[in-house]
């Protein structure tokens, strides 16, 4: 275990070493970022608007019944940006692109093409993980706001639409601007930059160190999403500590 | 015997008490052997008895526990040898990058390392491909190609290192007798027409008697032989007998 978080911090140290050389790999970059943004912006509208809807709907009702119909649109709103956006958005992304990066880098590994990239004196970090790691680092904050505006949405569609809460668009997004303000926003979009990083770094380091033809590949793509969730989640207690400061 | 090549730019190679042991199993147990600069030198032996290891130290992808491998002798592990020699490896499965199309593989490391402008490398691409018979087949994606056709698209791509020392990782297995007597002419071609040293590791005898200045013959990490080939034949060793007359016909 030892032996993986070390290597996976050398990944991580190389990578950001390498940055300067992101912009000789725009096109991979930009390649994977359409990858990203195309495969998952559907599924971000849809996750995004039913965990608004689920949000007003566990909590309007019992604010209602006690007289603060108006916060309802403030706890969506809070809660959406700065909790739920990010770490649902980011656990989606792991099991939908991390797994498919570790698939991928596995995939590579054992059918010996990084090996052929090495002796041809390609560095697999600067051609394969750094532009998948921007890529990802540019990517997911962006799908994060747009899921924080569809959560929103969905959020005000179900207390409009619930008779037990009843509350019109414009009493919610009144609320809601009352209570958020653009620093949760960023709080938001800041975590999902981190837990971008971790979702590159770890997929492609398990990619790397793949062995043993496809079981092992189907045993990285698992390790990547299972440590990439753990990882998200350990880290988002420490963001959030460290930004309710 | 083949000629050697006359003035050759192939470098030597010289393997000097190669060890190497994965999870406390020696595979290689201290292999010496010198290869000439512009020969075709093969590695052959029985599967499982290290000859891929070696290769992968020849090129770097490993590390040696104990021993050394000296390119024009310096030895290989220093940082400036691989970048000062030029040297490629073509590897068992052809090792092309699947997402690439067949040009994008081959002018790959012109590409990579911003050697050349994009219309130099393409039209490199279609020198090399038309100089192991794939003229033409530059936008094709590896998925669509044949065994031995991946192999010869290996050799280009190759080819474009212009190299000194090219590595051959069974480069005719799980080809058909004709297909294998293509991948041996481009070997001789190559010999003969840029004077590079080759390594070639297989157990296919017809492929080595047929290429080889020089055949080595390993075991379970040893080197039972090194000689010509026709010195290999007269070797009375019976590992080595036994290993070169196998064959299914008493079945």
């Amino acid at each position: 275990m030892f032996q993986n978080i070390g290597e996976l911090v050398l990944v991580f140290w190389q990578t950001l070493q390498a940055l300067p050389l992101a912009w000789r790999q725009r096109q991979k970059v930009f390649d994977q970022f359409f990858e990203i943004g195309n495969a998952s912006l559907l599924m971000v509208c849809i996750l995004s608007f039913f965990i608004g809807g689920v949000i007003a709907l566990q909590t309007g009702p019992l604010l209602v019944e006690r007289g603060l119909a108006s916060a309802v649109g403030g706890v969506v709103g809070i809660s959406v940006c700065r909790e739920l956006a990010p770490v649902m958005m980011s656990i989606l992304i792991a099991g939908r692109i991390g797994s498919a990066m570790a698939a991928e880098l596995g995939s590579m590994r054992v059918y010996q093409e990084i090996d052929a990239l090495r002796t041809m004196n390609i560095n697999p970090i600067h051609y394969l993980v750094l532009p998948r790691v921007v890529a990802i680092a540019l990517g997911l904050p962006m799908l994060v706001v747009f899921g924080i505006l569809v959560g929103w949405l969905g959020g005000a569609v179900v207390s409009a639409a619930n008779y037990r809460i009843d509350l019109s668009f414009a009493a919610f997004f009144s609320a809601l601007s009352d209570v958020v303000e653009p620093k949760d926003v960023a709080n938001g979009v800041f975590k999902s930059f981190i837990f971008a990083l971790v979702i590159g770094v770890v997929s492609c380091h398990q990619g790397l160190i793949t062995r043993g033809g496809p079981r092992g590949i189907g045993r990285s793509v698992t390790k990547a999403v299972v440590n990439s969730i753990v990882l998200i989640v350990s880290v988002d207690y420490l963001l959030t500590r460290i930004l309710l400061k | 015997m083949n000629a050697p090549a006359p003035d050759t730019n192939g470098v030597s190679v010289a393997v000097r008490g190669l060890r190497k042991s994965f999870n406390r199993q020696e595979v290689l147990k201290g292999l010496d052997f010198d290869v000439k600069p512009g020969e075709i030198f093969v590695i052959m032996g029985p599967s499982g008895s290290g000859k891929t290891v070696l290769l992968k130290h020849l090129i770097g992808l490993e590390t040696p526990d104990a021993g050394e491998i000296l390119i024009d002798g310096q030895p290989i592990q220093s940082p400036e040898v691989m970048s000062k020699y030029r040297m490629a490896m073509v590897f068992q499965s052809g090792a092309l990058l699947s997402s690439l199309s067949v040009g994008e593989n081959v002018g790959l490391y012109l590409a990579e390392h911003r050697l050349k402008p994009p219309a130099e490398i393409n039209r490199i691409v279609a020198e090399k491909l038309e100089v192991v018979g794939l003229k033409g087949n530059e936008d094709k994606m590896p998925s669509e190609l044949s065994g031995g056709m991946k192999k010869r698209v290996a050799i280009a791509r190759a080819l474009v290192i212009e190299p000194q020392l090219i590595l051959y990782d069974e480069p005719t297995s799980e080809l058909d007798p004709l297909s294998a007597v293509v991948i041996a002419e481009e070997i001789l071609k190559l010999k003969h027409r840029i004077h590079v040293t080759s390594m070639v590791v297989s157990h296919d005898r017809d492929l080595a008697f047929g290429v080889a200045d020089r055949i080595a013959v390993i075991n379970e990490g040893r080197l039972l032989t090194v000689g010509t080939p026709d010195e290999v034949k007269a070797k009375a060793d019976p590992l080595i007998q036994k290993f070169l007359h196998a064959d299914l016909k008493h079945l």
